[in-house]
């Protein structure tokens, strides 16, 4: 130390603070137990007791919890009626994840490498605007632009192409009478609404994929698509499974959106508020979140094999 | 004129990425412009369009209501407190993580990033049936344990990779120079993540700012913005409202977040 100290002894902080640097170990014990406690207790804490309660059953009767251990809550889930909700689910949110996939990589790329740099900055904010207006009137206002009544309707009138409106509405399964009460609609909404939380993460991942790397590989003879191909989209891949998490995610739990937009078929997340609320079925509400639970549990293990939890 | 190292505004942008760039972001915006065209219709519930007429009367409902500006308070105090206390979290949690190798750093991360890979109404549903078996009553403080729950990935995220880039030899050399742990914080440490923090509050407070789905199980009697706007949806009757509220959301928060935007772009690490 070149500065004189003052006599006596150091000063209460600095002696606490020159005691937690000898110590890494209760340092990081005392940095973590805050957070730790917060999530591994109060939030693990009650992920456990709601499993807890999935293996709980009601009384035919009387309607209240039986408080006893079986699995009779579990036959309930798995008969078809429920099976196939979850698999509607699922594949509403396989859907979902790929197509905004598609859509996001050209504007996350265009953004992160062609762009200069104040364009940059204002597309990166055009990308945040979104989730700044508020999520409940984007879904309301999709219902103005979908019902029978609204803008597309009126825009395929105008340009003479109601037919072809009609015929894909005619298509079984996603069509219905009109776009805002068909899996069609329903599934255009889930990606808009989730869109940015796929473009924010791949826009990362390219960012940091170096400038060199990609003067390398055109030094070395490889053209601009075939650096594409072997350089920059393998290096953004992780990116994309992150973006990924969320609107696969997001579109398993969602209740609201399947409410208001679709032909009122159950999802998970409105099977889970109906057993919870109308039904007052707790044990099966429990029973249902299981399932996205272990969904998820399943595919974070897979995004961090993927490299995923890096680019988030 | 092309250079080997073009920089990237040189290089020139195929056509087709331009279009379809172009494309995505007009799906983005196009419902925002239809959102601003329908906070000024004359109709009040039906979805027909072309609108029969405009008006600005819902303007003056909405700042006249006074069930508006308490959900609007509660749903911003909320969102501070939940901010704050994620960005105590996140930062603890990210400074503990990024260099130490510990066996459960892998498991710390996971768990930070749980609340939000997992469905909101799983989180919902797991919180309020602790706080029913806690026998606490729901209301403010409950909202923000929820928000402040999922909102903590967003901190750790930014800071974790800002604390990453940071050199270490930084944070060595001030200790060696004398300074203690809360001074090379404060000096050292803190100017560093500062646009990190910046970056990872305005995503959480926006998070809670717009929840609605764990804020439906946790809130009792209580009404935030979101819940408050769910309320007016579903009952359509003077719907309009509910795009001005959305409007008026922009305007007081999206606004300063550009300002922040601009003032910190000039220091940021690019």
């Amino acid at each position: 130390m070149t500065r004189p100290l003052r006599h006596g002894e150091p000063s209460l902080i600095r002696r606490i603070s020159t005691y937690f640097y000898q110590r890494p170990r209760l340092s990081l014990l005392v940095m973590l137990s805050p957070p730790m406690l917060w999530l591994g207790v109060v939030y693990l804490g009650s992920l456990l007791a709601l499993l807890i309660q999935s293996f709980f059953s009601i009384d035919g009767f009387t309607g209240q919890v039986v408080r006893q251990f079986t699995l009779k809550t579990y036959e309930q889930l798995f008969t078809p009626a429920n099976t196939d909700i979850i698999v509607r689910t699922v594949l509403m949110a396989l859907a979902v994840t790929v197509v905004s996939a598609i859509i996001a990589f050209p504007l996350a790329y265009f953004i992160a490498h062609y762009a200069s740099k104040r364009t940059r900055g204002i597309l990166y904010l055009a990308v945040l605007l979104p989730l700044w207006s508020s999520y409940l009137v984007r879904v309301y206002t999709w219902k103005i632009i979908l019902a029978q009544e609204g803008i597309i309707t009126w825009f395929f009138n105008v340009l003479g192409l109601k037919p072809l409106l009609d015929s894909i509405l005619n298509i079984p399964v996603i069509g219905g009478p009109s776009l805002s009460f068909s899996f069609l609609g329903m599934f255009i909404v889930f990606v808009y609404i989730w869109l940015p939380y796929m473009i924010l993460p791949i826009i990362t991942a390219l960012e940091r994929v170096p400038q060199s790397l990609i003067d390398a590989s055109s030094d070395l003879g490889a053209r601009s698509g075939y650096t594409f191909r072997k350089v920059i989209f393998p290096l953004a891949f992780p990116g994309l499974v992150a973006g990924s998490i969320f609107t696969f995610s997001l579109t398993l739990g969602d209740y609201i959106i399947p409410n208001v937009i679709g032909n009122s078929s159950y999802f998970i997340g409105a099977a889970v508020l109906a057993q919870q609320g109308t039904a007052g079925n707790i044990p099966l509400a429990a029973a249902f979140t299981m399932v996205p639970i272990v969904i998820m549990g399943a595919y974070l293990l897979l995004a961090r094999r993927l490299g995923a939890f890096d680019a988030l | 004129m092309r250079s080997k190292t073009q920089s990237p505004n040189e290089r020139r942008t195929p056509l087709t990425l331009k279009a379809a760039a172009a494309m995505g972001l007009l799906f983005l915006h196009f419902p925002l412009a239809i959102i601003i065209l329908y906070a000024f219709t004359t109709e009040e519930a039906s979805f027909r369009f072309p609108p029969p007429g405009l008006t600005t009367e819902w303007v003056g409902v909405l700042f006249s209501r006074s069930d508006f500006w308490n959900a609007f308070g509660l749903s911003l105090q909320v969102a501070v407190v939940a901010t704050l206390m994620a960005l105590v979290l996140g930062t603890l949690t990210a400074a503990a993580i990024y260099r130490s190798a510990f066996f459960g750093r892998e498991a710390v991360s996971l768990l930070v990033l749980l609340p939000i890979a997992l469905p909101g109404i799983v989180t919902g549903i797991a919180l309020r049936s602790a706080i029913s078996l806690g026998d606490f009553s729901f209301g403010y403080w409950t909202i923000v344990v929820g928000h402040a729950t999922f909102c903590i990935v967003t901190v750790y995220n930014n800071v974790v990779a800002r604390l990453r880039r940071t050199a270490h030899s930084q944070i060595e050399a001030s200790m060696d120079l004398g300074a203690s742990t809360f001074q090379t914080f404060r000096y050292i440490v803190l100017p560093n993540i500062a646009t990190a923090l910046l970056a990872g509050g305005m995503l959480a407070f926006a998070l809670s700012f717009d929840e609605v789905i764990v804020t439906t199980f946790t809130a009792g009697q209580q009404e935030t913005l979101p819940i408050w706007i769910f309320s007016q949806l579903v009952r359509p009757r003077n719907r309009p409202v509910t795009n001005v509220a959305a409007l008026f959301v922009i305007m007081v928060t999206f606004i300063p977040i550009i300002l922040a935007h601009r003032m910190t772009s000039d220091t940021a690490t690019h």
